[in-house]
């Protein structure tokens, strides 16, 4: 039998009593994505797209800023043919509101529908969280595992939306502007604006999964006894 | 003979539930008293209040009026990081619906509660390997719960609430989902475990194979205890049916 210590005495002590060791809740995490793996490639799919098109017009802009700073003139006739506000004279390329407002959009859409598969990954895993607190978990705990599996699923989606929107500008650029282009490509920003672009797409996934995180670890052990019949 | 001391200590608990207009009273006034090292099965119909009492007494929910002891500590005052401890060291649940966590292996099942309570990996893996082999299933360490069948599941469970040498176990219908034969090898199981290890069972069940294993026998009705019953009162001869219809 158990001889602990008097649970009303050292109420601080009682704090550092309970652990879950970081590398346990990472390898947690990592095996719920894993064994629910279509799941989390569903939940991903929507952060992959609303990437790869903030990636893509990134992109795109980037290269047309290169091709405009390399200072020929004949970039700025197939520019505005492609659509990019140019004048003769100018030596920035200014991202237009329309095409900021459709990637806000996208983006939002995104955040909304990892929200929903969010809150139905804990609405199906009541019993999973209910057990874990009946062993022991505290409600931070709940909220770790949960964050870790968004960073994971953010991470991997993002990386692989910003390759697949970072390729899709390189190759219609190629196509719009020709070959000759290749020597003007601005790689280091390029590189830049996929830096970014992960991490703004890691971030919404965190955003996403906040609220959901926050309702699963207010959860009570009780749901865990429940049956349904 | 020494008085025994009381793990569980009931006193005076209410509890009601407010649905709106109506406040439904289900626990009308329980004092109970349960002894180290005994096996309790609490039984009662459905709407007793059976399942309501079993969650008071694991800490699973806080009683409208009354106290609820255990280890004559008053469960409802303490805190989040407390009640954690509770649950992780000193109480072990099986529940009907057995509850594995499903991405993990029968193992990993056993050998999370030792991961809450601060073992290191090695000693936790050996421990688990130790109880998976005590409920028969060394062979099944790498298999997921899907992998396993209903009674082996719940074997698992109960080798889950003994990983951290509990002093408590609670079982909610551990036999619920289970067939007979499946059944009654897990209250033997159960039962041989106690022993051994000198833990207390507190089992909610409508089970009658349970009443030939337990030492006492709480009936509920309505709210209020009915009776209880030492293993001696109990008429085994005809499995304790006769008994319960009086």
């Amino acid at each position: 039998m158990v001889n602990g210590p008097a649970l009303s005495a050292n109420k601080g002590d009682v704090k550092r009593l309970v652990a879950l060791p970081f590398k346990k809740s990472i390898q947690m995490a990592y095996q719920s994505i894993r064994v629910r793996f279509f799941r989390s490639m569903v939940t991903t799919m929507s952060l992959v797209l609303a990437v790869a098109f903030l990636a893509f017009i990134q992109v795109g802009n980037d290269i047309a800023q290169g091709l405009l700073s390399s200072g020929s003139s004949d970039y700025i006739h197939i520019l505005t043919k492609a659509g990019f506000d140019v004048s003769p004279g100018d030596t920035t390329i200014a991202s237009s509101a329309k095409q900021r407002w459709i990637v806000f959009l996208s983006l939002l859409v995104c955040v909304v529908g990892i929200i929903n598969a969010q809150l139905m990954s804990v609405t199906e895993r009541f019993r999973e969280i209910g057990t874990l607190k009946c062993l022991g978990a505290l409600d931070r705990f709940i909220v770790r595992i949960f964050l870790l599996e968004a960073t994971m699923q953010g991470l991997a989606g993002a990386f692989a939306g910003a390759l697949l929107g970072a390729t899709a500008a390189l190759l219609t650029s190629l196509a719009r502007f020709g070959f000759s282009m290749t020597a003007h490509i601005p790689w280091a920003q390029i590189n830049t604006t996929l830096f970014y672009t992960i991490c703004i797409g890691t971030f919404l996934s965190l955003a996403g999964v906040l609220y959901p995180a926050i309702l699963a670890s207010r959860m009570r052990p009780i749901e865990a006894m429940r049956v349904e019949q | 003979m020494t008085e025994n001391k009381k793990i569980v200590r009931v006193s005076e608990v209410t509890k009601n539930f407010d649905l709106g207009k109506i406040v439904v009273e289900v626990l009308k006034g329980i004092d109970l008293e349960i002894e180290t090292g005994k096996y309790v099965s609490i039984m009662g119909p459905s709407g007793s209040g059976k399942s309501t009492l079993f969650n008071m007494i694991g800490g699973l929910d806080k009683p409208s009026g009354g106290k609820v002891f255990i280890d004559e500590v008053d469960i409802a005052q303490l805190d989040a990081y407390e009640l954690a401890w509770l649950r992780c060291r000193k109480i072990g649940y099986i529940f009907q619906t057995f509850n594995l966590i499903p991405v993990m292996t029968a193992l990993e099942n056993i050998t999370l509660p030792m991961t809450f309570a601060g073992i290191s990996n090695d000693n936790a893996t050996e421990r688990g390997m130790a109880l998976l082999k005590q409920v028969g299933l060394d062979g099944r360490h790498g298999h997921r719960p899907s992998e396993l069948s209903g009674g082996q599941q719940q074997r698992v469970a109960v080798a889950r609430a003994l990983a951290n040498t509990p002093a408590i176990i609670l079982a909610d219908e551990p036999t619920g989902n289970l067939d007979l034969t499946t059944g009654e090898d897990i209250i033997s199981l159960l039962k041989e475990l106690s022993v051994e290890r000198g833990v207390t069972v507190i089992s909610a069940t409508h089970d009658y194979k349970m009443l030939n294993v337990s030492d006492q026998v709480v009936w509920i009705r309505d709210g209020r205890i009915d009776k209880i019953q030492a293993r001696e009162e109990l008429d085994i001869r005809t499995g304790g049916l006769e008994t319960a219809q009086t």
